[in-house]
């Protein structure tokens, strides 16, 4: 159902972001490793969007209660990667103010 | 309007992730990817085909989700960050398996039965998003102790697994061709990605489980730009293929820090149930056990000391205890330096954090390549709750499953202090001769315990 004309774009756009995802992970200090895992966690997060679409589009108590499980479980993903990250992302600064002493 | 905001979020997840690279921009990274996912979350309530009446449904499920990840996260001790991740990389790939049975359910009650790129996508989604379900789960049990960190298998394990994927391939594309009206199919598919989630990392011992965290989080986000081929979004196309690929290099440098393929990672986890039952031919030996006042003559007697942090000091919080004691000897003229391994802890990175959390000056934390030439001149060596980390096995033991990691080259030190709870081996689940060495000191229990009594032992010289 998906004609040409719409699926290259579609496939330009995965691919590219697949190459620049490749590309801005240079070589990272081993420090950086968990949060960087924790902050891309938290990025794929963006499930979420997918989740409020089916969720609003749902009709049916089934099909809701699939849609707000989706919801449910893609906030937990955002809300929980972002504090997770910004709270490790913490101690690197009271490291370096530890370091000025 | 709605593809801006997309855009304008692709762009702070991008410029974030590049922010991110570095220590002094990490956490304006962070700060820029929470903007643009919140832009990306706003635009989306714009969307046209939200029904109106939908919308409490969605400030419900938004509410608990946020009140159920905010206050946990928040409050989540750092030594437990690693499963936190782990749970919350499970929850999004639950999330993006539950899009994709939603999609399937609507796409058959409509009608639409062709192979398209939407089934293919919707397919693939599914099964990628339940592997990475009930794998993160898994590895969040393990980690959380609720589960055995050690590999954990049955005889012919890779044998069911490589069945199982062909399996699933199977009924993929038997669903393709003509099933895809049959919801029991799209089911069973789901049941069998599960199940491959739970014995694929079943047997990888829990010491990995970083690897395989980072791994998932790859798959995850896969899945979700999968899913937005299914929902024509670029939203998810773009962080989803982000995260995907990006995913996947920190999971080969996570590997190569550890000196080990991603392969190894992945299927030697039955190796090392074998390996990991030791050697009978080698005679037992006991190891020397000293009180806490022993050790405290020990320390004051030395001019040069290596702390040694690992996972024991991270679950007893003895971080604090620790400096104090550092700041003693200092105090009394000793040197002090703090060995940082790269994977020690459960994450790469674990201990810098806990040390920083404790202020320990940035000056005395030093990497393996830098302090294992100083061990040989070193008096005194305090491992404190680490120990795969300090095996000697891993520089010559073929058969050990951490053979070939770089270590700490304590042994090398004159004399060498273990603080730990027991004997038990540790997460990789292999005995160290280390603790049974001539040089070896061992002092048993509690790390924060242990080392408050130290302290305290030491202010008597």
């Amino acid at each position: 159902m998906n004609d040409l004309a719409t699926l290259i774009p579609i496939i330009t756009i995965f691919i590219l972001a697949i190459f620049v995802g490749l590309e801005v992970i240079a070589k990272v200090p081993q420090t950086l490793h968990t949060p960087l895992m924790s902050a891309t966690n938290a990025i794929h997060g963006v499930i979420l969007v997918g989740g409020l679409l089916i969720l609003g589009k749902a009709e049916g108590i089934g099909m809701i209660v699939l849609g707000l499980a989706a919801v449910i479980f893609g906030t937990l993903n955002v809300v929980g990667g972002f504090v997770v990250t910004d709270r490790m992302l913490e101690m690197f600064k009271t490291k370096k103010r530890g370091g000025g002493k | 309007m709605i593809d801006i905001g997309y855009l304008f979020a692709a762009m702070a997840f991008i410029f974030a992730l590049k922010l991110m690279n570095s220590p002094l921009t990490a956490k304006k990274g962070n700060r820029v990817a929470m903007i643009g996912m919140a832009v990306a979350l706003v635009v989306t309530l714009f969307a046209p085909s939200i029904k109106p009446q939908n919308f409490m449904w969605i400030g419900v499920g938004l509410a608990i989700g946020f009140v159920g990840g905010y206050f946990p996260a928040k409050r989540v001790q750092m030594t437990a960050i690693p499963q936190m991740v782990a749970l919350l990389n499970g929850l999004g790939g639950g999330a993006v398996a539950l899009v994709a049975l939603f999609e399937f359910l609507e796409a058959n009650h409509l009608g639409h039965t062709g192979a398209s790129v939407q089934s293919v996508t919707t397919v693939l989604s599914a099964i990628i998003g339940s592997i990475s379900f009930a794998g993160s789960m898994i590895a969040f049990g393990k980690l959380q102790e609720i589960l055995p960190g050690r590999p954990i298998g049955f005889k012919g394990q890779q044998g069911f697994n490589l069945a199982l994927v062909i399996f699933i391939t199977a009924l993929s594309l038997a669903m393709l061709a003509f099933g895809q009206t049959n919801v029991a199919l799209f089911i069973a598919l789901l049941g069998a990605s599960l199940v491959l989630g739970l014995t694929a990392v079943m047997p990888i011992g829990g010491a990995d489980m970083p690897v395989v965290i980072s791994l998932l989080n790859s798959f995850t986000g896969c899945a979700a730009g999968l899913a937005g081929f299914v929902l024509n979004n670029n939203a998810l196309l773009i962080g989803g293929g982000l995260v995907g690929a990006s995913g996947f290099i920190l999971t080969l440098q996570m590997c190569v820090a550890m000196n080990r393929s991603l392969g190894n990672v992945l299927f030697s986890g039955m190796g090392s149930i074998v390996a990991s039952t030791g050697d009978p031919t080698k005679p037992q030996k006991q190891p020397k056990s000293y009180s806490p006042e022993d050790v405290a003559i020990l320390l004051s007697n030395a001019n040069s000391v290596v702390i040694v942090p690992g996972y024991g000091m991270a679950v007893a919080q003895a971080q604090h205890q620790a400096k104090e004691l550092a700041g003693k000897l200092m105090a009394m003229g000793v040197d002090v330096k703090y060995a940082v391994h790269p994977v020690a802890g459960r994450m790469p990175g674990h201990m810098n954090v806990l040390l920083a959390e404790a202020d320990v000056p940035y000056e005395q934390l030093y990497e393996l390549e830098q302090i294992n030439p100083l061990f040989p001149e070193t008096d005194v060596v305090l491992v404190v709750g680490a120990n795969d980390v300090v095996n000697p096995a891993a520089r010559y033991d073929k058969t050990s499953p951490i053979y070939g990691m770089p270590i700490l080259d304590v042994d090398k030190a004159r004399t060498v202090i273990v603080s730990k709870r027991s004997m038990n081996p540790g997460f990789a689940g292999v005995e160290n001769e280390l603790f049974l060495n001539d040089n070896t000191v061992m002092v048993f229990g509690n790390a924060k315990t242990t080392i408050a009594k130290i302290s305290t032992a030491l202010d008597q010289y």
